[in-house]
């Protein structure tokens, strides 16, 4: 295993039945990479994803999340990890410290350490005069960075980011982003899924799945280049169109 | 007559002490055979704007009417000859997509067969499933099933709430191929979406934000509308540039825009300075080159300066 990567994946597979939902991947993630994980509806993504962040047991192969076991190890591998889901996850009827002050209490955070970084992290938002405020009464936008602010607060060494920007009004993505090249720049990987294709190009590398297979996966650059395209919206279009399964046979875990 | 005429719809929400205007002294009309678009992120008051439109909801100030048909007096009549796709999946999960189809069929005294020739290019897609319970569906096909049983009963308004969110790529084109071809059937379509390039597809759209429309017209008018020049600018270290873009006094506004950063320019401003400024914060590759505004560019120009 490379010194410095910090997902390693080879040859990971999960199988519902007779159905393969992720077929034999394999790829590295670097320390504090932005890693995009594209891919059509029912290619596989959320299922990889899931077994990475230690919730879905592998069928074979192999998979190491900053350095953890994802067969044998996964409590370790939770502490160390954080995971924005699609759907908004903070307690609406608690206040923004109160959400704050709960998520880092499971993670185990002292006091000190909670009090000292709550403050930071309110100045760095300019959400001291919220504090008290419940998260229900936020703007989408701010509900969105908070949940990621939420998401890296006990300094994971690497965050899930499931959709995170769907909905989001332009601006306010943009500043979303802002967040993720600066949790990036202090050393936490990133690994995100997204529909923009846009946000892709954000990336420091993409992958695309089809039909449980990595199919690419490259620098947007590069990507470009290799599929003789403009944007990453006609590279994805193009690999996208070739799957065969349309998600109808996929069961979830 | 237009196919929806709207003045001065409003609309707020109470909870506790707190009031939410969720939607905003709204005007506006959509000509028959129109595709409109409602272009706005969540939270911009869209589905309160279709609730109201489809007598779900009733409006706190104004009017509007839909095929004629007042929304508050006549909602009888335009619940029978209106359909509605909601954002949030409302079809029966534990019935099978035929029984779904027939379901809203008898609802409104038709059947499948009736008009058959509206849903067929939809319907063929679904029908090797259409013993499968609803719940068991993928998204995709949800969401054809839930489009079908908005059209059983040929409306001449058909209002879908964000169909194309969270759906990837390939699949929000084939919907709207799909509903490019509802239009060329004669059918109004009224259609919200967070995505600010499916504006393009539509006839006229409205932009929409914190319950105001902010600007109505055709792609082209609004794109036109935009009077500055935008530049996309990339370098070697897209972070940083973007960074020292935003110290150099000639740029009103810059902001990551795919493979390159797009930078709205003051009105005077120097290439040249422009080049030499970041020559000298060191950067490398750099590349610059006029753009013309999308509607993205457009909406986030209308969230700073609304009033322009």
């Amino acid at each position: 295993m490379n010194e410095q990567s910090i997902i390693h994946v080879e040859q990971l597979t999960k199988r519902f039945g007779d159905f393969t939902a992720v077929d034999a991947i394999s790829f590295e993630v670097q320390r504090g990479e932005i890693f995009g994980f594209l891919g059509a509806n029912g290619a596989g993504k959320t299922t990889a994803m899931r077994m990475l962040c230690g919730l879905s047991m592998p069928t074979s192969g192999k998979a190491f999340v900053a350095g953890f076991d994802v067969y044998k190890q996964t409590e370790g591998l939770k502490r160390n990890i954080g995971y924005m889901s699609q759907k908004f996850s903070l307690y609406e009827d608690l206040t923004i410290k109160e959400n704050i002050r709960f998520y880092a209490g499971i993670y185990g955070k002292s006091d000190a350490f909670i009090k000292d970084k709550t403050a930071r992290l309110l100045h760095q938002l300019h959400l001291e005069d919220q504090a008290n405020k419940l998260v229900g009464s936020l703007p989408p936008g701010w509900k969105q960075k908070l949940a990621f602010s939420v998401a890296v607060f006990h300094e994971p060494r690497i965050v899930f980011l499931d959709e995170p920007t769907g909905g989001v009004d332009p601006v306010t993505r943009r500043e979303f982003w802002n967040l993720i090249y600066e949790a990036a720049a202090t050393g936490i990987t990133v690994f995100v899924t997204t529909h923009y294709m846009d946000e892709a190009e954000y990336c420091n590398r993409v992958t695309i799945m089809v039909d449980g297979r990595i199919e690419a996966l490259d620098t947007p650059s590069a990507l470009k280049q290799t599929y003789n395209a403009s944007s990453m919206n006609e590279v994805f279009l193009q690999l996208a169109r070739k799957a065969k399964r349309n998600g109808d046979e996929v069961k979830t875990a | 007559m237009s196919a929806v005429q709207a003045y001065g719809l409003h609309k707020h929400y109470k909870s506790g002490k707190a009031s939410v205007e969720a939607v905003r002294n709204v005007s506006f009309e959509v000509s028959r055979g129109e595709l409109f678009g409602i272009i706005g992120p969540d939270g911009a008051g869209k589905t309160s704007l279709f609730r109201m439109l489809t007598t779900l909801l009733l409006p706190d100030k104004g009017t509007a009417t839909v095929d004629g048909s007042d929304i508050v007096k006549d909602y009888k009549a335009i619940r029978n000859k209106v359909g509605y796709m909601p954002g949030k999946f409302s079809l029966y999960q534990d019935l099978s997509v035929e029984e779904n189809l027939e379901f809203f069929a008898t609802l409104f005294k038709t059947s499948l067969a009736e008009n058959y020739d509206l849903v067929r290019d939809i319907y063929v897609q679904i029908e090797p499933f259409k013993k499968r319970r609803a719940g068991k569906l993928s998204g995709g096909m949800k969401q054809k099933l839930a489009l079908c049983c908005a059209l059983i009963h040929k409306p001449v308004v058909l209002f879908l709430d964000e169909p194309t969110t969270g759906v990837d790529a390939v699949s929000r084109k084939e919907f709207w191929d799909m509903l490019s071809k509802l239009k060329a059937q004669g059918i109004t379509i009224l259609v919200s979406t967070p995505y600010m390039d499916e504006a393009s597809l539509c006839d006229r759209v409205t932009l929409m934000q914190e319950g105001r429309f902010m600007t109505t017209g055709t792609p082209g008018e609004i794109r036109d509308s935009f009077k500055k020049t935008i530049l996309a600018v990339r370098s070697a270290d897209m972070f940083r540039l973007l960074q020292d873009l935003r110290s150099f006094k000639e740029i009103e506004d810059v902001y990551s825009f795919g493979e390159s950063h797009h930078a709205v320019m003051k009105d005077g401003y120097s290439l040249v300075n422009m080049e030499s400024f970041l020559a000298s914060k060191g950067h490398t590759e750099i590349y610059i080159q006029t753009v013309p505004p999308s509607i993205e560019d457009c909406f986030m120009q209308l969230m700073q300066y609304p009033h322009e």
